[in-house]
């Protein structure tokens, strides 16, 4: 940009550093903590642990069950994914790349899912749920994930199938090649940003949700993370190593895979507040 | 992703998942030919393509809430539906006490959290934003930085916060003690009268990285030969802002203005998870998604549950959202027009 004086940039590199420490900060603090005893928490917050208690954690995995929450979590959350990318890139691409009398209507009615809060329909839903049996049971929240993941996955791909030549399937179709298989084969790898766009964008508001989980599952062993924290919480309040470790736990995956995927990750979050 | 079909596909195409095809004739003449035929089976395909996000759609989105909508005009015992009640849970809500006064009371503190996300999160983002546009050292490694709270779990984050803000034990009153502060310290969230202001400053740590980005985006966007054709105009730095930038990042500040509407008045899980279902203290925290929550689902304390006043609620919340998302939505569009 222009030539800027040199102070101007100091002083724009400490109010960019103190926000940074502002972020930063409480999670090294969290990380640190889980090392510690709770003693040493409360009478040295700020050093460096003196041991460090790498048992915190163990405690957390097994008997805190974070194991087995970590497990229903992916579950739910992949589930709930691969649902949403396979049914979305379906409709999309009928969407994209077909011409037919209600299109546009379709379009539109998927669009609506964008706006409206699902979470407001939760009473009609719970009902909906226990008269299919489906109450405490995963198959609610994957449902119930897919179908508002969808509007999402259906308006980012048919965006991408739109804009995709129409040469590439009249060839194939010229060929002889059948529907599925121009779709499988042919177009649906040519949209795989986009699948990579629409993934991300649900990915994390699905695998950090609280909402539904609290409305349909009772059973413990049934419980995604971050319910099953509650119940941590509230079993363990005193145990404030304990509690710690549990929070890094929680927070560790998704930090490395955003850091290892962070342009993807602002890129996917940020999808539809953000042209291009 | 569906794999039933790798097997009719054949290992030569089944390679071709994995990097785009190349469209030589070749390649395109290896897939195997369908049976159907093209316009015969256009309909069918259509209906294979299209029928299961629909069905998915219209059964788990679309049904819940065109009935929650009509389950605010009846009788209900419990979970029970009885007969219809025309308006007569809306009046319910706002002429009988306790209702009206925990909708109003719920109302106003998503109103309060509103204002201050606006004033505190998005005015603190948007001259973050400036400065990172300005191609000040590290802005990539910043960007990563600020935006890393958006991925975390509110639970997390909530209780995170909580343990830090403890009166006893928490390291915010140990630091202002020791930093000769000590009369501020206090029990940020046990107290009504800053356990409000504290969970959303809360939540703006968690969310500000969102709209720094956007505001980046926006900022970014602004095409050079403007900024340039100003300055060559002897426009100083804060002009250029003020006349160049800020007109242009009308589209961005129309969608975050619209978004943190959207986020703050449907605020659940960290005023759950940190003051309960009851908004406490003496429900100073109490907002609209908990005084639905908990006329639908009942009151752990009291007991009390509505399936009429909870319903009527939700209508509320989703004429409220509806309206200013479709406003938004005009202006965005208009604000678009006028930039091409």
């Amino acid at each position: 940009m222009t030539t800027t004086r040199l102070p101007w940039k100091v002083a724009v590199q400490v109010i960019l550093l103190a926000n940074a420490v502002l972020v930063l900060a409480p999670m090294a603090l969290m990380g640190l903590s889980a090392f510690k005893s709770t003693r040493e928490i409360f009478q040295n917050p700020f050093g460096i642990p003196t041991v460090w208690r790498f048992e915190n954690f163990a405690r957390v995995w097994v008997e805190a069950r974070f194991a087995l929450y970590f497990r229903n979590s992916v579950v739910v959350t992949l589930a709930s994914i691969v649902v949403i990318l396979v049914f979305g890139a379906m409709a999309g691409y009928a969407l994209g790349r077909f011409r037919f009398s209600g299109n546009d209507l379709l379009y539109l009615y998927f669009l609506s899912g964008l706006m409206l809060p699902i979470r407001l329909g939760i009473i009609p839903l719970f009902i909906l749920m226990r008269n299919l049996n489906l109450l405490d049971t995963h198959w609610a929240l994957i449902l119930t994930y897919a179908a508002s993941g969808l509007p999402s996955a259906v308006f980012i791909l048919t965006g991408f199938f739109r804009a995709l030549p129409t040469d590439l399937d009249s060839a194939a179709r010229i060929d002889g090649a059948g529907e599925w298989l121009i779709f499988r084969r042919v177009m649906l790898p040519l949209v795989r940003p986009a699948l990579v766009i629409a993934a991300i964008y649900n990915l994390i508001p699905i695998w950090n949700d609280f909402f539904f989980p609290l409305v349909f599952i009772q059973s413990d062993r049934l419980k995604t993370l971050p319910l099953g924290m509650t119940t941590f919480f509230g079993q363990y309040y005193t145990d404030w190593a304990l509690l710690f470790a549990g929070l890094t736990l929680a927070a560790v995956p998704v930090i490395l895979l955003y850091v290892m995927l962070s342009q993807h990750f602002i890129r996917g979050l940020t999808a539809g507040a953000v042209k291009g | 992703m569906p794999g039933s079909n790798r097997s009719a596909a054949g290992s030569a195409s089944g390679r071709a998942g994995v990097t785009p095809p190349a469209l030589t004739p070749r390649s395109v003449a290896r897939l195997r030919p369908s049976r159907l035929s093209v316009r015969a089976g256009r309909r069918l395909w259509l209906l294979i393509f299209l029928g299961p996000a629909t069905a998915l759609f219209a059964a788990f989105v679309t049904y819940p809430i065109l009935s929650a909508l009509a389950f605010s005009f009846y009788r209900w015992e419990g979970i029970g539906r009885r007969g219809f009640a025309g308006l007569h849970n809306f009046v319910r809500l706002f002429a009988t006490y306790p209702y009206s006064q925990l909708l109003g009371n719920a109302f106003w503190h998503n109103v309060l959290v509103f204002i201050v996300t606006m004033l505190v999160q998005n005015g603190i983002a948007l001259a973050l934003a400036l400065l990172l546009a300005r191609g000040a050292w590290g802005t990539k490694v910043y960007r990563v930085i600020f935006f890393l709270p958006v991925t975390l779990s509110l639970i997390i984050v909530g209780f995170l916060w909580a343990l830090f803000l403890n009166p006893i034990f928490g390291i915010v009153n140990k630091l202002l003690t020791s930093a000769g502060l000590a009369f501020l310290a206090r029990p940020w969230l046990g107290d009504s009268q800053t356990a409000l202001l504290t969970l959303t400053l809360i939540n703006a740590w968690r969310w500000i990285g969102f709209p720094t980005i956007v505001f980046l985006a926006g900022i970014n966007a602004v095409p050079d030969e403007y900024l340039e054709a100003a300055r060559l105009d002897g426009a100083g730095e804060w002009q250029v802002t003020r006349h160049v930038i800020f007109p242009l990042l009308a589209p961005a500040v129309t969608i975050i203005v619209l978004l943190t509407f959207i986020g703050s008045f449907n605020w659940f899980e960290l005023p759950y998870v940190v003051q309960g279902v009851s908004g406490g203290p003496n429900r100073s925290t109490d907002v609209l998604s908990l005084l639905f929550y908990r006329m639908a689902f009942g009151e752990v304390d009291t007991g009390l549950q509505d399936i009429g006043i909870g319903s009527a609620i939700a209508v509320l919340m989703f004429i409220l959202l509806v309206a200013v998302s479709a406003i938004g939505a005009v202006l965005l569009r208009r604000r678009e027009v006028e930039l091409a």
